[in-house]
Protein backbone atom coordinates (compact mmCIF):
# COMPACT_ATOMS: atom_id res chain seq x y z
CA UNK A 1 0.00 0.00 0.00
CA UNK A 2 1.39 3.40 -1.11
CA UNK A 3 -0.49 5.62 1.07
CA UNK A 4 -1.19 6.08 4.45
CA UNK A 5 -4.50 8.74 4.11
CA UNK A 6 -6.53 9.87 1.48
CA UNK A 7 -4.83 12.95 1.51
CA UNK A 8 -1.70 11.58 0.40
CA UNK A 9 -3.48 9.66 -2.19
CA UNK A 10 -4.55 12.94 -3.54
CA UNK A 11 -1.37 15.03 -2.95
CA UNK A 12 0.41 12.21 -5.04
CA UNK A 13 3.88 13.47 -3.62
CA UNK A 14 3.06 16.83 -4.56
CA UNK A 15 2.28 15.85 -8.37
CA UNK A 16 -1.45 15.85 -7.71
CA UNK A 17 -2.48 18.55 -10.47
CA UNK A 18 -0.63 16.87 -13.03
CA UNK A 19 -1.82 12.86 -12.17
CA UNK A 20 -4.80 13.96 -11.67
CA UNK A 21 -5.22 16.71 -14.43
CA UNK A 22 -4.44 13.20 -16.63
CA UNK A 23 -6.64 10.75 -15.50
CA UNK A 24 -9.53 13.35 -15.09
CA UNK A 25 -9.64 14.88 -18.33
CA UNK A 26 -9.21 11.16 -20.11
CA UNK A 27 -12.15 9.99 -18.21
CA UNK A 28 -13.91 13.29 -18.96
CA UNK A 29 -12.92 12.27 -23.03
CA UNK A 30 -14.34 8.64 -22.25
CA UNK A 31 -17.64 10.28 -20.93
CA UNK A 32 -18.29 12.52 -23.59
CA UNK A 33 -17.65 9.69 -26.46
CA UNK A 34 -19.80 7.48 -24.48
CA UNK A 35 -22.95 10.60 -24.23
CA UNK A 36 -21.73 11.45 -28.52
CA UNK A 37 -22.62 7.93 -29.06
CA UNK A 38 -25.63 7.66 -26.69
CA UNK A 39 -27.08 10.65 -28.47
CA UNK A 40 -26.24 9.71 -31.86
CA UNK A 41 -28.47 6.59 -31.25
CA UNK A 42 -31.59 8.64 -29.58
CA UNK A 43 -31.54 10.78 -33.08
CA UNK A 44 -31.72 7.47 -35.06
CA UNK A 45 -34.41 6.45 -32.67
CA UNK A 46 -36.33 9.41 -33.00
CA UNK A 47 -36.26 9.12 -36.71
CA UNK A 48 -37.50 5.70 -36.38
CA UNK A 49 -40.59 6.73 -34.79
CA UNK A 50 -41.00 9.48 -37.49
CA UNK A 51 -41.05 7.32 -40.34
CA UNK A 52 -43.25 4.99 -38.58
CA UNK A 53 -46.21 7.03 -37.78
CA UNK B 1 -18.19 -24.42 -51.05
CA UNK B 2 -18.59 -24.44 -47.23
CA UNK B 3 -15.42 -22.51 -46.26
CA UNK B 4 -15.27 -18.99 -45.79
CA UNK B 5 -18.02 -18.69 -43.67
CA UNK B 6 -16.29 -15.52 -42.15
CA UNK B 7 -16.95 -13.48 -45.40
CA UNK B 8 -20.46 -13.80 -44.52
CA UNK B 9 -19.93 -11.29 -42.30
CA UNK B 10 -18.74 -8.84 -44.26
CA UNK B 11 -22.46 -8.06 -45.52
CA UNK B 12 -23.32 -4.95 -43.20
CA UNK B 13 -26.97 -7.19 -42.10
CA UNK B 14 -24.92 -10.01 -41.02
CA UNK B 15 -21.97 -7.67 -39.15
CA UNK B 16 -24.89 -5.50 -37.87
CA UNK B 17 -26.40 -8.24 -35.16
CA UNK B 18 -22.65 -10.07 -34.71
CA UNK B 19 -21.84 -6.38 -33.40
CA UNK B 20 -24.53 -6.06 -31.19
CA UNK B 21 -24.21 -9.24 -29.40
CA UNK B 22 -19.98 -8.66 -28.92
CA UNK B 23 -20.40 -5.35 -27.35
CA UNK B 24 -21.25 -6.55 -24.27
CA UNK B 25 -18.13 -8.58 -23.31
CA UNK B 26 -15.88 -6.50 -25.27
CA UNK B 27 -17.44 -3.13 -22.43
CA UNK B 28 -17.38 -5.98 -19.57
CA UNK B 29 -13.90 -6.94 -20.25
CA UNK B 30 -12.56 -2.97 -20.79
CA UNK B 31 -13.83 -2.01 -17.26
CA UNK B 32 -12.62 -5.27 -15.56
CA UNK B 33 -8.82 -4.94 -16.94
CA UNK B 34 -9.16 -0.78 -16.35
CA UNK B 35 -9.87 -1.31 -12.64
CA UNK B 36 -7.40 -3.90 -12.27
CA UNK B 37 -4.77 -2.27 -13.99
CA UNK B 38 -5.21 1.40 -12.59
CA UNK B 39 -5.24 -0.60 -8.90
CA UNK B 40 -1.92 -1.91 -10.12
CA UNK B 41 -0.63 1.46 -11.30
CA UNK B 42 -1.91 3.37 -8.02
CA UNK B 43 -1.83 0.73 -4.94
CA UNK B 44 0.96 -1.82 -6.30
CA UNK B 45 3.73 0.00 -8.49
CA UNK B 46 6.32 1.03 -6.41
CA UNK B 47 7.31 5.31 -6.51
CA UNK B 48 9.69 6.23 -9.25
CA UNK B 49 12.79 7.07 -7.65
CA UNK B 50 13.67 9.53 -9.93
CA UNK B 51 10.15 10.83 -10.88
CA UNK B 52 8.28 10.24 -7.53
CA UNK B 53 4.79 9.63 -8.40
CA UNK B 54 4.23 12.02 -11.38
CA UNK B 55 5.60 8.73 -13.41
CA UNK B 56 1.82 7.13 -12.50
CA UNK B 57 0.64 9.16 -15.42
CA UNK B 58 2.57 6.19 -17.85
CA UNK B 59 -0.38 4.21 -16.93
CA UNK B 60 -2.73 6.06 -19.01
CA UNK B 61 -0.27 7.59 -21.90
CA UNK B 62 1.61 4.56 -22.96
CA UNK B 63 -1.44 2.41 -23.64
CA UNK B 64 -3.08 5.91 -25.18
CA UNK B 65 -0.26 6.07 -27.43
CA UNK B 66 0.35 2.93 -28.52
CA UNK B 67 -3.86 2.92 -29.39
CA UNK B 68 -3.45 5.79 -31.44
CA UNK B 69 -1.07 4.75 -33.36
CA UNK B 70 -2.67 1.44 -33.94
CA UNK B 71 -6.48 2.35 -34.48
CA UNK B 72 -4.73 4.48 -37.18
CA UNK B 73 -2.90 1.40 -38.61
CA UNK B 74 -6.25 -0.30 -38.37
CA UNK B 75 -8.44 2.18 -39.91
CA UNK B 76 -5.88 2.73 -43.18
CA UNK B 77 -6.19 -0.89 -43.22
CA UNK B 78 -9.85 -0.73 -43.65
CA UNK B 79 -9.72 2.20 -46.03
CA UNK B 80 -7.23 -0.62 -48.04
CA UNK B 81 -9.70 -3.59 -48.41
CA UNK B 82 -12.28 -1.39 -49.22
CA UNK B 83 -10.31 0.02 -52.29
CA UNK B 84 -9.40 -3.04 -53.01
CA UNK B 85 -12.63 -5.53 -52.31
CA UNK B 86 -15.55 -2.47 -52.77
CA UNK B 87 -17.19 -3.70 -49.68
CA UNK B 88 -19.52 -1.41 -47.88
CA UNK B 89 -18.67 -2.33 -44.43
CA UNK B 90 -14.98 -1.16 -44.96
CA UNK B 91 -15.46 1.99 -45.20
CA UNK B 92 -17.97 2.14 -42.30
CA UNK B 93 -15.37 0.61 -40.16
CA UNK B 94 -12.88 2.92 -41.11
CA UNK B 95 -15.60 6.12 -40.18
CA UNK B 96 -16.39 4.15 -36.88
CA UNK B 97 -12.41 3.69 -35.53
CA UNK B 98 -11.43 7.78 -36.94
CA UNK B 99 -13.12 9.52 -33.33
CA UNK B 100 -11.87 6.91 -30.94
CA UNK B 101 -8.48 7.29 -32.62
CA UNK B 102 -8.74 10.81 -32.45
CA UNK B 103 -9.64 10.45 -28.69
CA UNK B 104 -6.53 8.32 -27.92
CA UNK B 105 -3.94 10.80 -29.66
CA UNK B 106 -5.68 13.75 -27.34
CA UNK B 107 -5.52 11.73 -24.91
CA UNK B 108 -1.27 10.53 -25.23
CA UNK B 109 -0.80 14.30 -25.94
CA UNK B 110 -2.72 16.08 -22.89
CA UNK B 111 -0.86 13.76 -20.49
CA UNK B 112 2.10 13.97 -21.97
CA UNK B 113 2.37 17.58 -21.45
CA UNK B 114 1.14 17.14 -17.80
CA UNK B 115 3.93 14.84 -17.56
CA UNK B 116 6.36 17.00 -19.52
CA UNK B 117 5.78 19.58 -17.31
CA UNK B 118 7.36 18.12 -13.35
CA UNK B 119 9.87 16.12 -15.23
CA UNK B 120 11.35 17.91 -18.61
CA UNK B 121 9.99 21.47 -17.51
CA UNK B 122 7.85 22.38 -20.23
CA UNK B 123 4.31 21.74 -21.77
CA UNK B 124 5.14 21.26 -25.02
CA UNK B 125 8.65 21.31 -27.55
CA UNK B 126 8.72 20.98 -31.33
CA UNK B 127 10.43 17.56 -31.06
CA UNK B 128 10.17 14.73 -33.42
CA UNK B 129 7.76 12.72 -31.37
CA UNK B 130 5.75 15.58 -30.28
CA UNK B 131 5.20 16.60 -33.59
CA UNK B 132 4.51 13.42 -35.55
CA UNK B 133 1.65 12.66 -33.05
CA UNK B 134 0.46 16.35 -33.36
CA UNK B 135 0.11 15.42 -37.11
CA UNK B 136 -1.54 12.25 -35.86
CA UNK B 137 -4.36 14.22 -34.21
CA UNK B 138 -4.43 16.35 -37.43
CA UNK B 139 -4.74 13.27 -39.95
CA UNK B 140 -7.83 11.73 -37.40
CA UNK B 141 -9.30 14.91 -37.71
CA UNK B 142 -8.80 15.25 -41.62
CA UNK B 143 -10.12 12.31 -42.35
CA UNK B 144 -13.01 12.70 -40.47
CA UNK B 145 -14.06 16.79 -41.77
CA UNK B 146 -12.97 14.93 -45.25
CA UNK B 147 -15.63 12.34 -44.73
CA UNK B 148 -18.05 14.39 -43.43
CA UNK B 149 -17.78 16.88 -46.46
CA UNK B 150 -18.50 14.71 -49.05
CA UNK B 151 -21.95 13.61 -49.58
CA UNK B 152 -21.95 10.33 -51.45
CA UNK B 153 -21.04 7.67 -48.42
CA UNK B 154 -19.31 5.63 -51.05
CA UNK B 155 -17.00 8.39 -52.61
CA UNK B 156 -16.44 9.76 -49.22
CA UNK B 157 -15.06 6.15 -48.16
CA UNK B 158 -12.67 6.63 -50.98
CA UNK B 159 -11.57 9.59 -50.62
CA UNK B 160 -10.94 9.07 -46.83
CA UNK B 161 -8.96 5.29 -48.04
CA UNK B 162 -6.64 7.68 -49.96
CA UNK B 163 -6.22 10.22 -46.70
CA UNK B 164 -5.73 7.46 -44.69
CA UNK B 165 -3.76 5.32 -46.69
CA UNK B 166 -1.25 8.53 -47.15
CA UNK B 167 -1.46 9.28 -43.56
CA UNK B 168 0.06 6.02 -42.54
CA UNK B 169 3.59 6.75 -43.15
CA UNK B 170 3.06 9.12 -40.33
CA UNK B 171 3.23 6.09 -37.91
CA UNK B 172 6.03 4.25 -38.34
CA UNK B 173 7.37 8.36 -38.52
CA UNK B 174 6.06 8.55 -34.70
CA UNK B 175 7.25 5.34 -33.83
CA UNK B 176 11.12 5.54 -34.42
CA UNK B 177 11.29 9.12 -34.18
CA UNK B 178 12.90 8.60 -30.78
CA UNK B 179 15.56 6.38 -32.88
CA UNK B 180 16.30 8.58 -35.82
CA UNK B 181 16.70 11.92 -34.49
CA UNK B 182 17.40 13.49 -30.87
CA UNK B 183 14.79 14.19 -29.10
CA UNK B 184 13.56 15.05 -25.20
CA UNK B 185 11.40 12.08 -25.57
CA UNK B 186 12.86 8.96 -23.86
CA UNK B 187 13.37 5.69 -26.13
CA UNK B 188 10.64 2.92 -26.26
CA UNK B 189 9.94 1.25 -22.58
CA UNK B 190 9.24 -2.21 -23.49
CA UNK B 191 11.13 -3.95 -26.04
CA UNK B 192 10.56 -7.66 -27.10
CA UNK B 193 14.32 -7.90 -27.60
CA UNK B 194 15.00 -6.64 -24.24
CA UNK B 195 13.82 -6.91 -20.77
CA UNK B 196 11.92 -4.17 -19.77
CA UNK B 197 13.40 -1.21 -17.88
CA UNK B 198 10.96 -0.98 -15.30
CA UNK B 199 9.73 -3.00 -12.04
CA UNK B 200 7.65 -5.58 -12.89
CA UNK B 201 4.78 -4.15 -11.22
CA UNK B 202 4.46 -0.84 -13.41
CA UNK B 203 4.91 -3.12 -16.63
CA UNK B 204 2.09 -5.13 -15.87
CA UNK B 205 -0.07 -1.69 -14.85
CA UNK B 206 0.63 -0.56 -18.21
CA UNK B 207 -0.08 -3.26 -20.36
CA UNK B 208 -3.43 -4.03 -18.56
CA UNK B 209 -4.28 -0.51 -19.43
CA UNK B 210 -3.22 -1.51 -22.68
CA UNK B 211 -5.79 -4.21 -23.13
CA UNK B 212 -8.10 -2.15 -21.18
CA UNK B 213 -7.63 0.43 -24.24
CA UNK B 214 -8.10 -2.17 -26.97
CA UNK B 215 -11.47 -3.74 -25.58
CA UNK B 216 -12.74 -0.08 -25.02
CA UNK B 217 -11.73 0.89 -28.62
CA UNK B 218 -13.71 -2.58 -30.14
CA UNK B 219 -16.54 -2.05 -27.93
CA UNK B 220 -16.67 1.73 -28.82
CA UNK B 221 -16.20 1.08 -32.78
CA UNK B 222 -18.38 -1.77 -32.68
CA UNK B 223 -20.88 0.59 -31.55
CA UNK B 224 -20.39 3.25 -33.93
CA UNK B 225 -20.51 1.24 -37.11
CA UNK B 226 -23.92 -0.43 -35.71
CA UNK B 227 -24.99 3.60 -35.70
CA UNK B 228 -23.46 4.17 -38.86
CA UNK B 229 -25.16 1.25 -40.49
CA UNK B 230 -28.14 2.52 -39.46
CA UNK B 231 -27.78 5.60 -40.82
CA UNK B 232 -26.46 4.62 -44.32
CA UNK B 233 -28.88 1.56 -44.61
CA UNK B 234 -31.97 3.19 -43.20
CA UNK B 235 -33.97 2.70 -46.42
CA UNK B 236 -33.05 -0.95 -47.34
CA UNK B 237 -34.89 -3.52 -46.90
CA UNK B 238 -32.98 -5.46 -44.37
CA UNK B 239 -33.26 -2.41 -42.06
CA UNK B 240 -36.87 -1.97 -42.12
CA UNK B 241 -37.90 -5.82 -41.45
CA UNK B 242 -35.11 -5.44 -38.55
CA UNK B 243 -37.34 -2.43 -37.47
CA UNK B 244 -34.13 -0.10 -37.23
Amino acid sequence: MNWGSLQAFLDMGGYGLYVWGSYGVAALCVVIELVALRARARRLDGQMTETAS
Amino acid sequence: MRGEWWLRYAAPQAFFPLAGRLIPYFAILAVVLALCGLYLGFFVAPTDFQQGEAYRIIFLHVPAAWMSMFLYVVMALWGALGFVLNTRLSGMMASSIAPTGALFTFIALWTGALWGKPTWGTWWVWDARLTSELILLFLYVGFIALKASIDDPRRADRAGAVLALVGVVNVPIIYFSVQWWNTLHQGASVSLTRSPSMATTMLWGMLLMALAAWMYSIAVCLARVRLIIREREREMAWMRELGQ
